[in-house]
């Protein structure tokens, strides 16, 4: 059973990753056709970085990944703070609310924003009123979510006796925020900003409703695209962010599995030989 | 810093951007799109939606159950690795996800073609050609393609959470491996199954890209409809109607699962 499920497992991987080959293999195609194979070149990469068009839209979609999610983490991390501190009626209002988005299809937000967006237009007599503002106040909006969800769990598994112990040093609120809680929270506070920047950097369906022709992010773009022939510069670009997301992730890996090790060592009577040499 | 007003530019920004653009799409949905009249003529047309609403619901819950069945598995192997193969794994569960679901969309279609890769091959070695795209099943193999982590991810979450001692008391108590895994194991798993069932369900049902790309114009769904009045026919009115019953369609589902859920973890004290 053990091994038909390794061998299962095994499949279903190769499923997953099967487009990422694809894709992978045409940047390196001289055909502009991905389903035909004509030579070996690395020519899309140099069109790639040649190009004055993708790349802008991949900075585009960094400007709104950066600025989005770290609004929503600042903002994100006070409500969570503030919601602690709330009835229970009020935060179970509360986190109705934050799990609309979460529930909502994506589509749904997308045109209850776009609405929203035309009214406020119409209203304010701004002719084009989509384009990086409600872009960004839109992944704002979607991000704000992942980042609650995140703190709020680490913030229920906290000392509350920590709080009270900086309080009686003499620390003011702000400051117990910063030199205790802030510290304790950290991990549940980088993992919602972490996926508040995938999410938007990725996003495709609520920007497609939100966006103007003035600012334009890669995903749109790549959408658009997909109407005409497709230029195989997108499949080398594909390839390289596929690598440097592979290469933070291993990364990441890495870091966990060495603090897990050392806070397991530290435990030990060995860990703490070796901390008392080092 | 115990302190409600902290959440005040929160609730805020959450009341101008998604509740109150909730209500426009109430309200949009009750109007004229000439006139801006009150009006029920919108959620009227509703009746002729009807099998494209049914057709998503119908492809949206066959991927999400065979989401379940690809994902059960893997949840479960990669759950009984050591620490380490489990921190690869998820993180080769995730890394799909971090990729562009476009790009990656157009890579089955690129395999999938009628001259694509796979149907070059079948030529290549003298066969007829299979149409593999364009249909009902292209759609639903780009759905479970898609949401599958979705589905594997709370899945493991469950399932590293089960208590050991557990499986060894029903182990000692003379259960076999297939009656330990349908009385202890799959039960204790609902949880997982029930909001892995919902993650795919949720994006599955409302989805137009993969029906434009992988589906022909058999398998429009309701995303697309939606998509078409936003950005083709111009008829926000009708849109925003499509939109709040797909809405209330999804929160009814979800409640209904979350319902289901409860009962199950009262049953099992």
């Amino acid at each position: 059973m053990r091994t038909f499920n390794k061998v299962f497992t095994f499949i279903v991987f190769v499923f997953l990753y099967i487009p990422m080959i694809v894709l992978a293999v045409a940047s390196f195609n001289t055909g502009t056709d991905i389903a035909v194979w004509k030579g070996f070149t690395f020519g899309q990469y140099g069109a790639l970085f040649q190009d004055g068009v993708l790349l802008p839209l991949l900075g585009n979609s960094v400007i709104v990944a950066v600025i989005s999610s770290l609004v929503a983490t600042v903002l994100g991390t006070a409500a969570a703070l503030g919601i602690r501190a709330m009835s229970p009626r009020m935060r179970s209002i509360t986190m109705s609310v934050t799990n609309i988005p979460m529930t909502n299809p994506e589509i749904v937000t997308g045109v209850s924003l776009a609405l929203l967006f035309a009214f406020i237009g119409q209203i304010m007599k701004i002719n084009n009123v989509m384009g990086f503002a409600t872009l960004l106040i839109a992944h704002i909006t979607f991000n704000l979510p992942y980042v609650i969800l995140s703190v709020m769990p680490k913030l229920g598994q906290m000392d509350p006796h920590l709080r009270d112990a900086a309080l009686d040093l003499g620390c003011t609120p702000v400051q117990a925020f910063f030199k205790v809680i802030i510290h304790e929270i950290l991990p549940g506070i980088l993992s919602g900003a972490l996926m508040a920047f995938t999410m938007s950097l990725d996003d495709f369906v609520i920007s497609y409703f939100v966006y103007g022709p003035g600012f334009v992010t890669l995903p749109v773009e790549i959408y658009n695209y997909t109407k005409k022939p497709l230029q195989p510069k997108i499949y080398a670009l594909f390839t390289l962010l596929f690598l440097v997301i592979l290469a933070v992730m291993v990364l990441m890996n890495l870091l966990q599995a060495h603090d897990e090790n050392r806070r397991r060592q530290g435990r030990g009577v060995f860990g703490r030989k070796k901390e008392v040499t080092t | 810093m115990r302190n409600k007003a902290l959440a005040a530019p929160y609730l805020v920004w959450m009341a101008i951007f998604t509740v109150i653009p909730l209500g426009i799409v109430v309200w949009f949905a009750f109007t004229d799109s000439v006139t801006g009249a009150f009006t029920l003529g919108n959620l009227a047309r509703m009746g002729t939606y009807m099998p494209i609403f049914l057709k998503s619901i119908w492809l949206a819950v066959i991927s999400s159950a065979i989401c379940l069945v690809i994902g059960y598995p893997v949840a479960y192997y990669i759950a009984g690795t050591s620490a380490g193969k489990q921190r690869f794994f998820y993180m080769l569960v995730m890394l799909p996800m971090c990729m562009s679901f476009l790009l990656r969309t157009l890579a089955w279609v690129a395999l999938l073609e009628d001259t694509g890769i796979i149907n070059n091959c079948i030529r290549a070695l003298g066969m007829k050609p299979l149409p593999l795209i364009r249909n009902d099943g292209a759609v639903v193999l780009g759905m479970v393609y898609n949401y599958l982590p979705y589905m594997i991810m709370p899945l493991y979450t469950v399932l590293i959470k089960l208590d050991d001692k557990l499986v060894e008391a029903a182990q000692d108590l003379g259960c076999t491996p297939a009656q330990v895994f349908a009385k202890v194991t799959l039960p204790l798993s609902v949880p997982g199954i029930i909001s892995g069932f919902t993650m795919v369900f949720v994006p599955a049902v409302s989805t137009f890209y993969i029906s434009q790309k992988m589906g022909s114009s058999g398998t429009t769904l309701i995303g697309d409809v939606i998509e078409s009045q936003f950005k083709a026919a111009y008829n926000p009115n009708l849109g925003a109607a499509l939109s709040l019953v797909l809405m209330v369609l999804v929160l009814a589902c979800v409640a209904v699962m979350n319902r289901f859920s409860d009962g199950e973890e009262v049953a099992t004290i």
